[in-house]
């Protein structure tokens, strides 16, 4: 018998090496085109908007984690700097310092600290800031900067209404689809990410790249992004079939108002979104039916942020209903 | 498209250093100490007392009570003491210690490496020798092997389903086994049909091992019945369960056994045991280990008499590297770890498996950020997060409730948990709690 000390612990003595740390940043690297994106149509305001999302959310946790909660510092995982970098995706670029302050200050105080910090809120941080600053400072949150190619002068550069707020407006004040669907980007610019909009969703392609990274490393599966981007082709195509002249085609959906970035970086938001697949698909549908049910029929342009807070409320019901099929269920007779 | 189960699984890395490695017969130590108990079942009773000669093979405990095995001596010698020692488990149990004395074997054990094919015994009588010659499970669960056997009236067997899939990283000595004795476990396959009185039986082994494939394939024309199949590497695809599905596709209800899909599942390394015992009349009193890990200079498989010290083992693979800091019998994801090296090899030590210091110890435990990963990997369709939780809390009506007892303790779950969440020890304990709540109710 040697006398070295040998470790007594049950099984698994191995373990796959994943970690919080890990998944955290691969959703920060994911968000890296969408990022690039943004500094090279909206320029410094852009880089601007981000560092001080960033840096705001992550002190608002180092303080709060410290002085309020006296837990353990959770700031190496990385969570805290996703949701500056989300807050910042959600925003224009011109959106002065001090409201994206009270908006990081709303996400991670507010929507995650308060609920006992990572893992534990039932929204999503980002959109829950997002919301706040949009209910209150309406004005500055949809003011958006034109998008200008390399464009790194800090003179204000015009602003530009985003596709869904021309067509929204163009509607109700009764004029034609055809002749606003010809103000609005080309497609092949809406694709890149020339128009204007919050600063991380104006890039579809930087998007769906960042989407594929987060699947092939398995931070997220296909499922959410998959059943919501088809609710709303189904349900946005169904009403444009019925009456073309009246309602915009499905692509132009998907393509604007931040449906993607919605679908691959918030809906997936592991902490807010249900636990098994069926679930997921379940609530993938929700955020796009109400999505597009809000940007039909409701006050807002938009409906992806609300979409996700709303079925966010539903995630505990979900769970709760959609188990994952257990192996070898015993059918009960009656 | 290779078969595997569609729910859940992992891949950890193989690690398979041992393997291609010619089994190695380890000397004959100078004292074995042989448990009394290495099954899973009632105790035995033991049959000598100090002073007494044995021989290699003869009966030193009987069985108690139909699921419970008899236990042969490993060597020739003097009993030195019948007393409760360490053994693996970490706790004293009854065995039996034998001073070594030259290796006399049993007259009617037949030593030669003849292959005998044909098969004399009858059913009824194929079941009793299994029984006698205390054969058990020898996949690591160590359940007595005539159990399984013993088909309860109004209940029929149409496959023998033999696990050859090793899915545990690292271990071989099954892999190796197949390749040394490839006619012999056909042969004992072929037993174990008669034996449950099936004409289909599949051997299902994990791709990662294509000589065994190779191999087997064409042994397993030669003999009536029997199929071999490849397998996707998928970790637990050695649980009885996720193999008859892989296999068959059929699914054992909850609670239920293999029998209720008209199953019986044995290991391919049983088969081997089962083909000694009844051609050869041999106890089950030696079995093939690997000793690996990252830092042995020497991976090995071993044919050890049970009841050598496991230190010999590790001895003959190189010695105990100084910066251990954990031994595992058996493998790294089911195994349980030894508080020391000097116990027994029983019939369930499938490996010995050495970690380094810092691959011993468990990262620190993060809140858990609901990824659902071990959901996707629980391959019982589990939540595992939620069974931590609510065991945790202590709410063991729900631990019943979310089907903890399903849990075949894969550690699946564990493994994969980005938060290093100690999710399968939580669940061991609602199960525990569990387990004395449905006791009680039995009882009343
Ligand atoms: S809950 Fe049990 S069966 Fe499921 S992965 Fe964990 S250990 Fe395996
Ligand atoms: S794998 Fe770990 S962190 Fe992820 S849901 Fe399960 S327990 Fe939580």
């Amino acid at each position: 018998m040697s006398n070295q000390l040998l470790k007594v612990s049950l099984s698994p003595h191995v373990h796959s090496g994943n970690s919080v740390h890990k998944e955290m940043y691969g959703v920060i690297y994911a968000m890296i085109p969408a990022l690039l994106v943004s500094f090279i149509f909206f320029g410094l305001g852009a880089v601007r908007v981000t560092l001080i999302a960033v840096a705001s959310a992550v002190v608002f946790e180092y303080l709060i984690q410290k002085y309020l909660i006296k837990g353990s510092n959770t700031i190496v995982d990385g969570s805290a700097v996703i949701t500056g970098i989300l807050l910042a995706f959600n925003v224009p670029s011109n959106l002065p310092c001090w409201i994206i302050i009270i908006g990081s200050l709303v996400s991670i105080g507010v929507a995650k600290m308060s609920f006992g910090g990572l893992g534990q809120n039932p929204f999503n941080p980002a959109l829950v800031g997002r919301v706040f600053m949009l209910i209150s400072f309406p004005v500055q949150m949809t003011s958006w900067p034109k998008p200008s190619f390399m464009n790194f002068s800090l003179v204000d550069a015009e602003t530009a209404a985003t596709p869904l707020a021309i067509v929204k407006e163009g509607i109700k004040n009764g004029e034609s689809l055809t002749d606003l669907m010809s103000q609005i980007p080309t497609w092949t610019q809406m694709f890149i990410g020339e128009m204007g909009g919050s600063m991380g969703e104006i890039s579809a392609i930087a998007l769906l790249l960042g989407g594929l990274y987060m699947i092939w490393k398995k931070i997220i599966t296909w499922h959410i992004p998959v059943s919501m981007l088809g609710t709303m082709v189904l349900f946005s195509g169904a009403l444009y079939l019925v009456s073309p002249e009246q309602f915009v085609n499905p692509l132009f959906h998907l393509l604007t108002g931040g449906a993607l970035l919605g679908a691959i970086f918030m809906a997936t938001d592991m902490v807010t979104s249900p636990m098994t697949k069926t679930g997921m698909l379940i609530y993938g549908i929700g955020i796009g039916f109400i999505t597009i049910a809000i940007r039909v029929f409701g006050a807002y342009p938009e409906g992806v942020s609300f979409a996700i807070l709303v079925m966010n409320a539903f995630v505990p019901l979900i769970n709760t209903y959609f188990k994952p099929k257990r192996f070898g269920e015993v059918k009960k007779n009656g | 498209m290779l078969k595997t189960f569609p729910v859940g699984g992992v891949h950890p890395p193989e690690n398979k250093f041992s393997a291609g490695k010619a089994i190695e017969t380890l000397p004959l130590p100078k004292t074995v100490t042989i448990p009394a108990g290495q099954h899973i079942g009632a105790p035995t009773q033991v049959l000598v007392k100090k002073g007494d000669t044995v021989k290699v093979g003869q009966i030193i405990a009987k069985a108690s009570g139909f699921v419970s095995a008899n236990i042969h001596s490993s060597v020739s010698g003097t009993v030195a003491k019948v007393d409760e020692i360490f053994d693996s488990s970490g706790y004293r149990k009854p065995s039996i210690v034998i001073n070594v004395e030259g290796d006399e074997w049993m007259e009617d054990i037949d030593t030669s490496d003849t292959l005998i094919k044909d098969i004399k015994l009858s059913q009824n009588d194929i079941v009793k020798k299994v029984s006698e010659m205390g054969i058990v499970g020898l996949g690591g669960a160590t359940f007595p092997t005539h159990v399984k056997l013993s088909i309860p009236d109004g209940k029929k067997a149409e496959y023998l389903i033999i696990n050859a899939v090793e899915c545990e990283p690292y271990l071989t000595a099954d892999h190796q086994l197949m390749m040394e004795k490839g006619e012999e476990i056909m042969v004992g396959v072929s037993i174990l049909m008669k034996a449950i009185n099936v004409s289909k039986a599949i051997i299902g082994i994990e791709n990662n091992k294509p000589n065994a494939i190779q191999h087997l394939t064409s042994l397993a024309g030669k003999y009536q019945g029997i199929k071999v199949e490849a397998l996707k590497v998928q970790y637990p695809q050695g649980g009885e369960k996720q193999l008859i599905k892989a296999l068959i596709n059929r699914e054992v209800p909850s609670g239920g056994l293999p029998l209720d899909v008209n199953c019986v599942v044995q290991n391919v390394g049983t088969a081997f045991a089962v083909y000694e015992a009844i051609q050869k009349n041999k106890p089950l009193i030696e079995r093939i280990v690997s000793v690996t890990g990252k830092s042995v200079s020497k991976p090995s498989n071993f044919k050890a008499r049970i009841g050598v010290s496991a230190d010999m083992l590790i001895e003959a693979a190189g010695g105990l590297p100084s910066d251990t800091g954990k031994v595992v019998n058996g493998g790294p994801m089911m195994g349980k770890a030894l508080g020391r090296t000097d116990v027994p090899v029983t019939k369930g030590t499938s490996g010995i498996l050495i970690f380094k210091e810092e691959e011993a110890s468990r990262k620190t435990i993060q809140p858990c950020i609901r990824c659902a990963k071990c959901v996707s990997v629980c391959p019982m369709g589990l939540e595992p997060y939620l069974l931590m939780t609510v065991a945790q809390k202590g709410n063991f009506e729900r631990v019943e409730t979310e089907r903890a007892m399903d849990c075949i303790e894969c550690g699946s779950c564990s493994y994969t948990c980005p938060s290093t969440r100690p999710l399968l020890d939580y669940i061991r304990l609602g199960k525990f709690e569990v387990g004395k709540m449905i006791r009680a109710r039995n009882q009343r």
